[in-house]
């Protein structure tokens, strides 16, 4: 058998790599930073300030607020996504052409680009000319997401379901394809119920790749910006506003450079905080059925 | 660089992460370790140590930044002594 040739040389062609992350990360953090304590009235002039800017953050009920409403909607995303999905992917055909039909059914909505995805919920939420809305309206429904801050949340939650339980269903899918046949079959024999087979065959060994989806969902919706912006505006008030939203309006709506700088710090290292929490937790699952 | 908008302490705050990263990066090579369980239950390696104390510190900045009205000073001290827990019990 011919040895593995070390050289070293070959830590070159990660430099590409090394070099797009530079620009599209770290050198936009570093600024960011810079940004965090100075204060700019444009021209490529600042000014320090220190920390100011994150003491005003900090204090700021317009950041805690959307920081509430972002968590309050992940929150609610999570709760409905998450059961929903492992439901449909129980209930999808194992094998055959019924497999692949659904398989390809349920990756429709993912494909579909964020701004899409509102626009088509922008106008299908419509009293006026959208089918929901006016079905709504014509049965005597008083639904307007334009002015109801409920109305305006019920349309952006049940957008990111439709957008993103397919997600969620297909890892659960793959988690339930890896179960070999002799699982079930011993559970049978041992004549263990429904949700026995669930609760003990079914669920430990999606843990896994459901672990990856609440993860994945998180962040995600944790970060949305496009959807609801594309809907809602925010609106009506403040009442969608979410993280992503209202650092965007501070930033380049307003310019403010210096708080947005500070808030967007604040936001990544929360994100920063979640993804290894979540990080550790998969690792450490891995580990234990490894 | 202009645009950039670089600060003297900006550039040594960057300056002591970089220096910690390769020191860090340059002890693995030089001392490999076997990763550790520790006080939170999970297999640490000094860098995984390094990042925990980072995040750490960042959060203790801003909790006594936020809480607070005392010099940010004596939130470093936290920080050091939360580094040397981590260090020592994680």
């Amino acid at each position: 058998m011919q040895e593995k040739t070390v050289n070293h040389k070959a830590w070159f062609l990660v430099l590409p790599v090394l070099v797009l992350v530079a620009f599209s990360a770290v050198i936009p953090l570093m600024t960011v930073v810079n940004y965090s304590i100075q204060d700019t009235f444009g021209n490529n002039q600042f000014f320090w300030v220190g920390l100011e800017w994150f003491e005003e953050m900090l204090a700021s009920d317009r950041m805690w607020n959307a920081l509430g409403r972002q968590l309050l909607f992940s929150g609610i995303i999570l709760a409905i996504e998450i059961p929903l999905g492992i439901f449909i992917a129980l209930n999808m055909p194992k094998r055959g052409f019924w497999a692949s039909f659904c398989l390809v059914l349920m990756s429709l909505p993912l494909l579909i680009p964020w701004n899409v995805v509102g626009t088509i919920w922008q106008i299908f939420g419509r009293v006026d000319i959208g089918l929901l809305g006016y079905t709504l309206k014509a049965i005597g429904v008083d639904y307007n997401y334009t002015n109801d801050a409920l109305d305006a949340w019920i349309t952006v939650i049940v957008m990111d379901v439709w957008h993103w339980t397919s997600l969620v269903a297909l890892l659960a899918y793959a988690g339930l394809q890896s179960i070999p046949d002799a699982y079930y079959q011993a559970a049978k024999i041992d004549q263990a119920s429904r949700w026995s087979v669930f609760r003990y065959i079914e669920l430990p060994k999606m843990a896994g790749v459901l672990m990856i989806a609440i993860l994945l969902r998180f962040m995600d919706s944790f970060m949305i910006y496009t959807e609801p912006f594309v809907v809602t505006g925010g609106g009506p008030g403040n009442a969608t506003t979410f993280l992503s939203i209202d650092l965007v309006k501070m930033a380049t709506g307003q310019f403010d450079l210096g708080p947005a700088a500070a808030f967007s710090l604040m936001y990544f290292l929360v994100i920063l905080l979640i993804s290894w929490v979540f990080y550790t937790v998969m690792t450490n699952l891995d580990r234990r059925e490894g | 660089m202009d645009w950039m908008a670089w600060t003297w302490p900006t550039a040594v705050f960057f300056v002591i992460i970089a220096s910690l990263l390769i020191t860090f990066t340059i002890l693995a090579i030089k001392f490999p370790e076997t990763p550790r369980v520790g006080v939170l239950g999970i297999e640490t390696t000094r860098g995984d140590r390094l990042f925990i104390t980072l995040l750490g510190s960042a959060f203790i900045n801003l909790a006594w930044l936020g809480l607070t009205d005392i010099t940010q000073w004596a939130a470093l001290g936290i920080c050091l002594a939360y580094a040397a827990a981590v260090f020592r019990w994680v």
